[in-house]
């Protein structure tokens, strides 16, 4: 069945807002060139043909952030990037999501020390974190689904 | 160490007021603090150590006194040789001699120095903070710098840490 079908004679769809929006904002959720770390390698096998990450929609790494709508904090954050970070995060136009990818960007990993920011979520709000170090494509894809299904879920009163 | 160069090393031992190491035909040259420049300076104008591949320092406090050791790394690409100089520093904020005004490319060398040890260099051009920001407090390569541990979240003090954890607001 497809949309012809549901058209009828009229030529109309009848949707809800929300789906609506929330519909196109997970099919055309633009990432931010941004790696840190050995995690961007990951990033970036995950982009290109092998896991091609465009079938999502997201065939697009904007090298500016107000042109993107998906952070994806591939590495350790430090304490020195720290403001940089912030100051990309603030750049990006609403609506924005951040993915988290990477044990170091989560949590700090193995750098429990003093020059890395222990979780970027001291510094961002963060919308799904992915474990791995570094994770596998896959693994990071499977963090966007879930970012798309929590944007299809995303009610209208909550948008800013 | 080509034979060549012993006789070399030997002035530099007597001007300099050297003591001299050999390991594995590696030479090291231990020298004191006032004579870094004239050293460099004979090095690279008279035995043609054209290049400083680095410097770097080591701190050997508590067990040593002075904490502080200072190493040189120069090369002659010309005769293929290696040489490195080791210059004890006394205190705990210690002050030396800037070798820009041999090689300029010191310059980031000492200013690596100030960063993660707090040596002073006295004569360099720009002594500013390298890789720490630029605010930063202390010095993170000394031995008594804390290392900033944070307690990490298990399944069991999970909430505990949490309720302190700074979180970013949107």
């Amino acid at each position: 069945m497809g949309l012809e079908q549901k058209l009828g004679n009229m030529g109309v769809v009848t949707l809800k807002l929300e789906q609506t929006m929330n519909w196109g904002r997970t099919n055309a959720m633009w990432p931010m060139l941004f790696g840190l770390a050995c995690c961007a390698i990951e990033m970036m096998s995950a982009q290109a043909s092998h896991y091609d990450m465009s079938r999502f929609g997201m065939e697009l790494m904007r090298a500016s952030p107000r042109q993107s709508d998906l952070m994806i904090v591939a590495g350790r954050v430090t304490r020195k990037m720290a403001p940089v970070l912030r100051r990309l995060y603030d750049q990006m136009p609403d609506p924005k999501w951040v993915v988290s990818m990477g044990d170091c960007a989560s949590c700090g990993g193995i750098f429990n020390n003093y020059a890395i920011v222990q979780g970027v979520d001291e510094v961002v709000p963060v919308d799904v974190y992915v474990a791995g170090c570094p994770p596998r494509p896959e693994a990071l894809i499977h963090g966007i689904i879930t970012l798309h299904e929590k944007v299809r879920g995303e009610k209208i009163d909550n948008w800013a | 160490m080509n034979d060549d160069f012993k006789p070399a090393v030997k002035t530099l031992v007597d001007r300099f007021d050297a003591q001299i190491e050999e390991h594995r035909g590696d030479i090291s040259l231990s020298i004191p603090r006032q004579h870094v420049v004239e050293t460099c300076r004979t090095l690279r104008d008279e035995l043609g150590f054209e290049m400083l591949i680095a410097i770097t320092a080591v701190d050997y406090w508590p067990q040593q006194s002075p904490r502080f050791h200072m190493v040189y790394q120069l090369l002659s690409l010309h005769h293929n040789v290696r040489i490195s100089l080791r210059v004890p520093l006394v205190g705990n904020y210690p002050t030396a001699d800037s070798i820009e005004c041999v090689y300029p490319n010191a310059n980031w060398y000492e200013r690596e120095l100030w960063d993660m040890f707090g040596i002073r260099f006295e004569g360099h051009s720009d002594l500013r903070r390298i890789v720490m920001p630029y605010d930063w407090e202390g010095h993170p390569l000394r031995k008594d710098y804390p290392l900033g541990y944070e307690e990490v979240q298990f399944s069991f003090n999970y909430e505990e840490i949490d309720e302190r954890k700074p979180y970013a607001k949107d």
